[in-house]
């Protein structure tokens, strides 16, 4: 059994329980089991708001006809009515060209935007109208980002770079650095710990930018292209990381006009002119 | 009931949104520790950068420090440099009672005037003085009494006690000055000042020439080269207090000069009115040196004025390139702000993470300016063989301005960073 090094995923692994990467059971594999104290969603007082069906597990991501324009004349209307649900444990890839509106699915699914109407719920919880504070906490606890530039801080180390994830995120602070060290080597990354970004590969940044993003054990991994500035070797390298971490129970949704980097999720979307379809 | 009801409404609205996203332990989240080591990796990335940054910073609170502290130091040392003078005399007199037109004493010197002021702190030297009336008597070199010759003032004759020279900073051109025994036996010697010894056409003394007063000889024993004060003493004919209370029935001291050390003024001019009069303290007039501190203040106050204007306008300029830095620093950095975001910063923690960081630029400019400016102070100390005084309040509190520059200066470019949409960041970047 492979280890991961993230509390989350490895709980998972650990006890060898089946992961159920489709269908509505699979989120029942995940409440109540992990120890955290922020997987608390359901707290009474947001019990109280929730509309959702009380007997089973809320989807990880859930977007209730939503919509999202932006003003202009005409305006645009960037995602049309869009529904989606994904489960704990999907992996899901948004394929489109450009323009199609998936940028602004990533940015309302990384909690970056608001929805002009319909509703995104995370975890079972609406967030359209949480105040941005709240919204900063749960992009901190629960998205991890992955992005085509890889945003490092090109002035801080690798190790640096992946510790900045756990400042925002609620990390215990004594698990930082044993955590990032053991991500960066979940990643394959534990030989360069000291080194500045700008002097390491494309491939090799970003597995430096996987392992920030699943430091904080997110519930969902975003990945905006994230092989958009890579050849194809390292390519796919990094999908076979999001295949392993997949396998150790994330739930992953990548973002991608590459036809290869989709071929690897197991469910496929795709998004023309803001309308949302699943590909069979 | 009613109250009743109303609590029960109360419990039942809705609750406030803020605590609906649990965020663990409110020390794991980006603390002060956190927003340190931050901030100082954000300013330490760039150390070219920083430096020029706080230049400004420097040169202001370098003025300031060297500014207050060189004020202080002159105004330490013009007070030493008042010791030849007026800084170290005291003038003690009797009392006196009546108008302008006829005053009279209410007091009096005591005769061992000496003995009672010399023992008080801060004394150095203690000498007394008075008139002597010699009536109608001449004073000449030679006894010839010639009714031809017109009849001249005779110079005047002074009664002192053995310590006045020293009180009066004098000197002794040739001879020697009387002393406590001449005092004592009454002996008849004199001492005479530089102009009346030329004008009674003594020159030398060693061969112990006389004078006459009236028709008593005296031996003149010295001749006095230059006084500091009561320049009156080069005119006349000094005599031994106890020589004038045999020959002339000297009635009284009229006054005793006293030297003292720099800034003891206040305790002697306490002091020595009891120590001559303990019964009647009033009875006598003590008139001490004003006390330092106003003459160290009216300095200041010259040098600061013009000191204190640069300085103010150094640390404008330091405050604006800080600021300006910050903004730059925070354009160039918008791809880190919008990954903060991302990671779960708020726009708070984005804030105070660039206020963080012109405060500390700031007070690093405000360290290394004050580090500066005392140098400078010390250094022109001792190049003018002057004693550095700096205080130190003075310093610690100039460094600690120039963090409050860099929060002032820090604000808007915090503010302005904190507003940036993480989208348009994270979409503008590369790296």
């Amino acid at each position: 059994m492979r280890r991961a090094p993230f509390g989350r995923t490895s709980d998972v692994a650990g006890r060898g329980e089946p992961v159920v990467r489709d269908g509505p059971l699979g989120p029942l594999g995940w409440t109540g089991r992990t120890g955290r104290t922020d997987d608390t969603v359901e707290l009474p007082r947001t019990l109280d708001d929730w509309e959702g069906p009380a007997t089973s597990v809320a989807p990880v991501i859930e977007l209730r006809d939503l919509t999202r324009s932006f003003a202009g004349d005409p305006p645009v209307q960037a995602l049309r009515r869009a529904d989606l649900v994904v489960h704990a444990g999907d992996y899901v890839s948004v394929i489109g060209p450009s323009g199609s509106g998936k940028s602004t699915l990533l940015h309302i699914l990384g909690l970056l935007d608001r929805p002009t109407s319909g509703d995104y719920l995370l975890d079972g919880l609406p967030t359209r109208d949480l105040a941005e504070r709240d919204r900063a906490a749960l992009r901190g606890g629960r998205i991890g980002f992955v992005f085509q530039s890889f945003h490092l801080l090109p002035h801080r180390s690798v190790l640096d770079n992946v510790l900045l994830a756990t400042l925002y995120s609620g990390v215990p602070r004594g698990e930082r650095r044993d955590r990032a060290r053991a991500a960066l080597e979940r990643v394959g990354m534990g030989h360069r710990l000291d080194f500045l970004p700008p002097v390491l590969s494309g491939g090799e940044r970003q597995r430096v930018a996987v392992a920030r993003a699943v430091i904080a054990s997110p519930h969902v991994l975003l990945a905006d292209e994230p092989t958009g500035n890579l050849d194809s070797v390292t390519t796919a390298g990094v999908l076979d990381l999001f295949d392993e971490l997949h396998a150790d129970g994330l739930t992953l949704v990548v973002i991608t006009h590459d036809a290869t980097v989709s071929a690897r999720a197991r469910r496929c979307v795709r998004i023309t002119d803001g309308v949302l379809r699943e590909v069979a | 009931m009613a109250v009743r009801t109303r609590a029960g409404t109360l419990l039942r609205r809705a609750p406030r949104p803020r605590a609906v996203v649990p965020r663990g332990a409110p020390l794991d989240r980006f603390g002060l520790r956190d927003l340190l080591s931050e901030a100082a990796h954000g300013i330490g990335s760039r150390p070219a950068r920083l430096l020029l940054t706080i230049v400004g910073t420097v040169l202001g609170i370098g003025s300031l420090v060297v500014t207050v502290g060189l004020a202080q130091t002159a105004a330490g040392q013009v007070a030493r440099q008042f010791d030849a003078v007026a800084a170290t005399q005291v003038v003690v007199e009797p009392a006196t009672t009546g108008n302008d037109d006829s005053r009279r004493a209410v007091g009096r010197i005591p005769w061992d005037v000496e003995d009672r002021l010399t023992r008080l702190a801060g004394v150095e030297s203690v000498g007394a003085v008075s008139t002597v009336d010699i009536g109608t008597a001449t004073v000449s070199a030679v006894p010839v009494n010639d009714p031809s010759a017109p009849a001249l003032t005779p110079p005047p004759v002074l009664a002192t006690t053995p310590g006045l020279l020293d009180a009066v900073k004098g000197t002794i051109a040739t001879g020697r000055y009387f002393d406590a025994g001449h005092d004592a036996r009454a002996d008849r010697v004199v001492v005479l000042g530089t102009r009346a010894a030329q004008r009674l056409g003594v020159l030398r003394v060693d061969r112990q020439p006389s004078i006459f007063i009236g028709e008593r000889p005296y031996t003149v024993i010295g001749i006095v080269g230059d006084v500091g004060r009561r320049s009156d003493v080069l005119d006349a004919v000094l005599m031994p207090v106890g020589t004038a209370r045999a020959d002339f029935a000297l009635p009284g001291l009229e006054q005793a000069q006293v030297t003292i050390a720099v800034g003891a003024g206040p305790v002697v001019g306490e002091q020595a009115p009891i120590a001559l009069d303990p019964t009647t303290p009033e009875a006598v007039d003590v008139q001490v040196p004003p006390p330092p501190s106003t003459v160290r203040g009216d300095v200041q106050a010259d040098i600061n004025a013009i000191f204190l204007a640069l300085g103010a306008v150094a640390l404008l300029v330091g405050g604006l390139g800080i600021a300006n830095v910050t903004l730059l620093s925070v354009r160039e950095r918008v791809g880190e702000i919008g990954l903060r975001r991302a990671l779960g910063a708020t726009t708070r923690d984005v804030a105070r993470q660039f206020l963080v960081e012109s405060v500390v630029i700031g007070l690093l400019g405000g360290l290394v300016g004050a580090a500066l400016g005392v140098m400078v102070v010390v250094g022109v100390s001792l190049a003018k063989e002057w004693t550095p005084i700096l205080d130190n309040g003075a310093v610690i509190g100039s460094a600690l301005l120039g963090g409050v520059i860099g929060l002032a200066a820090g604000t808007y470019p915090a503010v302005k960073a904190a507003r940036i949409e993480p989208i348009a960041a994270l979409r503008g970047s590369a790296s």
